[in-house]
């Protein structure tokens, strides 16, 4: 369970993105989280997922309050998200093969042994040949790319995902296949999600539950500085 | 019809521009090939005494026998050059690595911890380049007795500064990418992100200050070998041997600072445009600023 409280947070403390804003994702509850561009959903995305320290307000994780933020928090807590964001292009190292881009949260946390499998069974299970496994990212589609950073996300098992406009770079069948791995993923564990978009009805029929930005944003009209 | 004229005034326009680049790339490379080659192997090819002294044919001018013509104490110039070039291309290059890895090192600390980390660290590189930097490097060698590594240790030591400034700026500027959020949300410590995803993405950037900063590593040689700080005399660089041939200069004797000012300037030149071609290629925009 994730909790948000009075979050306030943004990259210049007089100026927030995101104002006093309160979010609960309950156990094995996906939540989505509509609000027009610009409006600080993704900032709050990087907040919920440990990414990005908020200026006040307070994350309870299953009920513990964090205190940490990126590497400060300790890896477990890390861990326990997944994150997918917009942009395939940008949220994979250009450097490393789609099979080690998947791999390296296993290779960062210690559990080499278990990459082959592992990558072999989420490949599968996020529809990517094993000849797409040996490219690197600028060899691949946008498609083909997101279905590994999503693969990347399921690697450690999380217990609550991220997904950060996740298909809005997509073409629907693609968006639907996504959808449906991440739809597979939480019903055989039971791990939440926080999915963000702009995409109404998308959201509306993925999630247990939509939100708008401004019912959970504290009134005082849009921010001037987008 | 004008479409076709323009079109062959564009072609015209790029084909000239390409063939002046690929003529500066081929006479770069092969001016470099040449000095490697020449510093390589002609040493262990002619056999001869670069220091053997021959007062009968002190200060001739170039001849058949000796081509670049003899210093004051008869010895062969043409040798000397090359022995001296060997010597200064040596501790460029020596410097330039030593200098490129303290600066990457320093810089890509810097821009990975951030925070007051990175704010003391650039004050500090912030201090030492408003220090004449050669002003340091002599400051630097004059501690020690004049050697080889006392040179490349005194232009290593003031040089790392800009390696540091480009490698903190980029590490900075890839560290806000959300594959770096992906990587710490993947449960990879500070080290590994660091090692495994920024450093690979600087090092094409860092690599290019190295040989950049090769020419002007040499200059800086022999500034300090010019001014009698750097090599002993007896050693050949081609700062020690235009030093040393600054009083027959104002006998009217040119060729012994001709020649070894000559090897400064075009293996320098020549590195020095082989460098810009690749920083041309992998980052077109910045087409200017030579770091000479």
């Amino acid at each position: 369970m994730l909790e948000l409280r009075a979050i306030t947070a943004g990259y210049d403390r007089r100026t927030p993105v995101v104002r006093d804003v309160s979010l609960t994702v309950e156990p094995g509850e996906a939540v989505g989280l509509l609000g027009p561009s610009g409006c600080g959903k993704s900032t709050l995305a990087r907040v919920a997922a440990l990414l990005h320290r908020p200026d006040s307000g307070t994350l309870l994780l299953d009920g513990a309050p964090v205190r940490h933020w990126r590497h400060r928090a300790p890896r477990e807590v890390r861990t326990a998200f997944g994150v997918v964001f917009q942009q395939p292009r940008l949220s994979a190292d250009p450097r490393l093969r789609l099979d080690d881009l998947i791999a390296e949260p296993l290779r960062a946390t210690g559990r080499r042994e278990e990459a082959p499998d592992r990558v072999a069974e989420l490949a599968a299970t996020v529809g990517l040949t094993p000849d797409l496994l040996g490219r690197r990212p600028h060899e691949v589609s946008d498609g083909q790319l997101q279905r590994a950073c999503l693969a990347r996300a399921l690697v450690l098992r999380p217990r609550l995902l991220v997904c950060d406009e996740m298909t809005s770079m997509l073409d629907a069948s693609t968006a639907a296949a996504l959808v449906a791995v991440v739809e597979d993923y939480r019903r055989s564990t039971g791990a939440g999600l926080l999915a963000v978009g702009h995409d109404r009805t998308l959201l509306r029929r993925w999630c247990d539950r939509t939100v708008h930005w401004d019912d959970i944003a504290r009134a005082g009209g849009p921010n001037p500085r987008v | 019809m004008a479409e076709a004229a323009i079109e062959r005034t564009w072609r015209s326009h790029g084909t000239r521009r390409r063939s002046t680049r690929t003529l500066r790339v081929r006479t770069s490379g092969a001016l470099v090939a040449l000095t490697v080659l020449a510093v390589l192997l002609v040493p262990p090819i002619v056999q001869l005494d670069q220091q053997a002294v021959d007062l009968a044919a002190k200060l001739q001018p170039p001849s058949w026998e000796h081509p670049f013509g003899t210093d004051d104490v008869g010895r062969d110039l043409l040798l000397r050059c090359v022995y001296g070039l060997r010597v200064s291309l040596l501790v460029g290059v020596a410097a330039a690595l030593t200098a490129t890895i303290v600066g990457t090192a320093v810089g890509a600390l810097a821009g990975a911890l951030g925070g007051w980390a990175d704010r003391a660290v650039m004050r500090l590189v912030d201090t030492f380049s408003s220090v004449p930097h050669l002003l340091l490097g002599i400051f630097v060698v004059a501690m020690f007795r004049p050697g080889v590594w006392p040179v490349v240790v005194s232009v290593a030591l003031t040089h790392w500064l800009s390696t540091a400034r480009i490698v903190r700026a980029e590490v900075l500027s890839l560290r806000a990418r959300p594959y770096i959020d992906a990587a710490v949300s993947g449960g990879a410590s500070r080290w590994r992100v660091t090692v495994r995803h920024l450093l690979p993405a600087v090092a094409p950037q860092a690599a290019l200050a190295a040989v950049l900063m090769v020419p002007h590593a040499m200059w800086h040689e022999s500034a300090l070998s010019f001014l009698g700080l750097g090599l002993p005399a007896h050693t050949a660089s081609l700062g020690t041997l235009i030093q040393s041939a600054r009083g027959s200069l104002l006998a009217g004797q040119w060729w012994p600072t001709l020649f070894p000012g000559l090897f400064i300037i075009i293996p320098t030149l020549a590195l020095a445009g082989l460098a810009g071609a690749w920083r041309e290629r992998i980052n077109p925009r910045r087409r200017s600023e030579l770091m000479l």
